[in-house]
């Protein structure tokens, strides 16, 4: 087990009357890949930015190994950060870059350039040296940014949605390479991003925030089947979202009864019973069975064609609308359009959560 | 829909032509007499360069040469100063937040480009006199700072503007202390537009007639001023010659200026 490198104490920061952040606390293991998930204006890139000195706290603390650095201006805290758009330094070669933060920490130029190249031969580009950051490609210009951060040896390296201006496809490539290099030079990784596949790919740990509060930590795997809540569960992954009756809550495990008349065991965060709560089930996690062994019946109303898989549109007794996803095999049947269809639901799918 | 096209408007190219005839006709005779061998400044007496040495050696030559000299040590001086200050408005104006009176601070700045030049003169005059300074090179270097320092700001504003403070934040996220993110990242940054609206100050310094003439004592002029006191004796074709010349240094300065200023930009991130 390994230690606490950030402690962030219920910090508040307030824009105006605006609370962009209220008592967030958590944790960051050294050596750890943590990532701040959430929709934009959640909070998680004015957390950042709060880390990395750029905002001053409202209140709370933040502290490094045990010290707090709320206090301290960001030339002073041994953090550092890969910009949403790097901000390289256009009057300066790729090299130059990379050493500015060792000679601003008093480095001489000869081991400067040293510990620079060995940072850039990290992300490969040490063909690049004299290179302006203007004639680098989107991808490189990241690849810099990167060495650029990792250069000084911080305690916690800090990434601002730093795949966000990169294409899809070298998007994809880069979150490995990433995950590497992370692992390669044991720095925690601060990681902010709205997308939730990059945070399922590559973290440890996720945050999910929203509107400044801290919805659920947990390892990926967690986040999306165990989901804290209707937030979590909503923003990660597909799901439907059906309110149900609550019959009985004990141990962990719920009874709800289900549209249509059946019930159904399922885990569930919540203690006390409630009347009505939220049943979340996974599209994935649903399959087409007889009528006679299904847990709900619908009437299929239409399907997506996408390629890996087939998604089948359906509506609950009720009217509400659901959505299941199948595989794409050759033996897959598609019911009619307006034909009653039988679910089962397999283990995992359901999850009761709170109205 | 297509975009409304100006070009294909009746009369559009007469218009054009009309114009840019109007603006520039009274330059090109006064460039293309500077070139001619008569003392008429009516007749073409065919090409010589006789007014162009005359500028430097003839019996005027001397009195023409010290007001080149002070009207370049006050351009030179006057663009400075303004630049420098210039320079410390662009970076309040856009690196220090929002503050009270922002907007009032911007209007005061560029306001010396609004106010008739007459009433600035006027001010000036007024101002130096109840302060009891004596006409001299130094009350005019002091007004043409005062209406140098708007033209000076104009481009550094923009070119700052083009600057997002990331790059300063990345300086300070890797060590930096706010003068060295202002000195190594910021300010070579701003170069184009500093060195853009120096040479602007420098050349509106330089061409300035209406000010200089209401603020300089007797006996000292500058280049604006002697032609003009020299053109009050009659126009002869050596003043055409100076004018031309004078044209020619403004042409290559204002150019140099926006080339400068294009350079940077076209280094946007």
């Amino acid at each position: 087990m390994t230690g606490t490198v950030i402690n962030i104490d219920r910090v508040v920061k307030r824009f105006g009357t605006f609370t962009a952040l209220h008592e967030v606390s958590l944790d960051i293991a050294e050596n750890e890949f943590f990532t701040l998930l959430g929709p934009s204006g959640c909070g998680k890139t004015t957390l950042l930015r709060c880390i990395a000195g750029f905002e001053p706290v409202s209140g709370g603390q933040i502290r490094l190994h045990g010290e707090d650095i709320a206090p301290l201006p960001p030339f002073k805290r041994p953090v550092n950060t890969v910009f949403q758009h790097y901000a390289l330094f256009p009057h300066m070669t790729v090299l130059e870059n990379v050493m500015f933060g060792l000679q601003r920490l008093g480095w001489s130029v000869v081991d400067a350039e040293g510990r620079a190249k060995q940072a850039l031969e990290l992300v490969h580009l040490s063909q690049f040296l004299k290179r302006r950051p203007g004639q680098l490609s989107g991808g490189q210009q990241q690849r810099v940014a990167l060495a650029r951060a990792l250069a000084p040896e911080p305690k916690v390296l800090l990434l601002d949605e730093p795949l966000s201006a990169l294409d899809l496809k070298l998007r994809q490539a880069v979150r490995m390479e990433l995950k590497q290099i992370q692992r390669e030079t044991g720095i925690a990784f601060v990681f902010v991003t709205h997308d939730q596949e990059e945070a399922l790919t590559m973290s440890d740990r996720i945050a999910v925030m929203s509107d400044g509060h801290v919805q659920q930590i947990g390892a990926p795997r967690e986040i999306y089947e165990a989901p804290a809540n209707r937030f979590v569960a909503d923003f990660i992954g597909e799901t439907n979202l059906i309110e149900v009756p609550v019959l009985g809550i004990s141990d962990g495990m719920a009874e709800v009864s289900l549209p249509g008349g059946g019930t159904l065991r399922c885990p569930t965060p919540l203690s006390r019973a409630v009347g009505q709560g939220i049943l979340s089930l996974r599209p994935e996690r649903i399959d087409l069975c007889p009528a006679s062994e299904a847990d709900l019946t619908v009437i299929a109303t239409d399907q997506v064609y996408l390629g890996t898989d087939i998604q089948l549109k359906a509506q609950l007794e009720g009217g509400q609308e659901m959505t299941i996803r199948l595989q794409n095999a050759e033996a897959t049947r598609l019911p009619e359009r307006g034909t009653q269809v039988g679910l089962r639901l397999e283990a995992g799918a359901a999850r009761l959560l709170s109205a | 829909m297509k975009q409304l096209d100006l070009r294909r408007f009746p009369g559009f190219f007469a218009i054009t032509l009309l114009c840019v005839v109007v603006l520039y006709a009274p330059l090109m005779v006064v460039s293309v007499y500077s070139f001619n061998a008569s003392t008429s400044i009516t007749n073409w007496g065919g090409f010589s360069l006789d007014w162009y040495v005359d500028v430097f050696t003839g019996p005027e030559s001397p009195k023409f040469q010290r007001a080149a000299m002070n009207s370049l040590i006050i351009a030179v001086l006057a663009g400075l100063c303004a630049t420098l200050i210039a320079t410390s408005a662009a970076v309040a104006m856009h690196r220090a937040g929002r503050f009270k009176g922002k907007t009032a601070t911007f209007a005061l700045i560029n306001l010396p480009l609004m106010v008739p030049e007459v009433v600035t003169a006027v001010a000036s005059l007024i101002f130096f006199t109840a302060i009891g300074f004596s006409g001299g090179i130094g009350t005019i270097l002091l007004a043409h700072i005062t209406f140098c320092i708007p033209f000076a700001y104009l481009p550094i504003a923009a070119r700052m503007q083009s600057v997002p403070d990331s790059y300063e934040q990345a300086a300070m996220d890797l060590y930096a202390t706010p003068w060295e993110a202002f000195r190594l990242i910021l300010l070579p940054l701003m170069m184009p537009g500093i060195f853009s609206g120096f040479l602007l100050a420098f050349i509106i310094s330089l061409d300035d007639f209406l000010i200089t003439n209401f603020v300089k004592g007797a006996g000292v002029e500058t280049l604006p001023t002697a032609i003009f006191g020299a053109v009050k004796q009659g126009i002869k074709p050596n003043i055409m010659a100076i004018s031309t010349l004078m044209l020619g240094v403004s042409v290559v300065f204002v150019t140099l200026s926006w080339l400068i200023g294009r350079s940077g930009q076209a280094k946007k991130p």
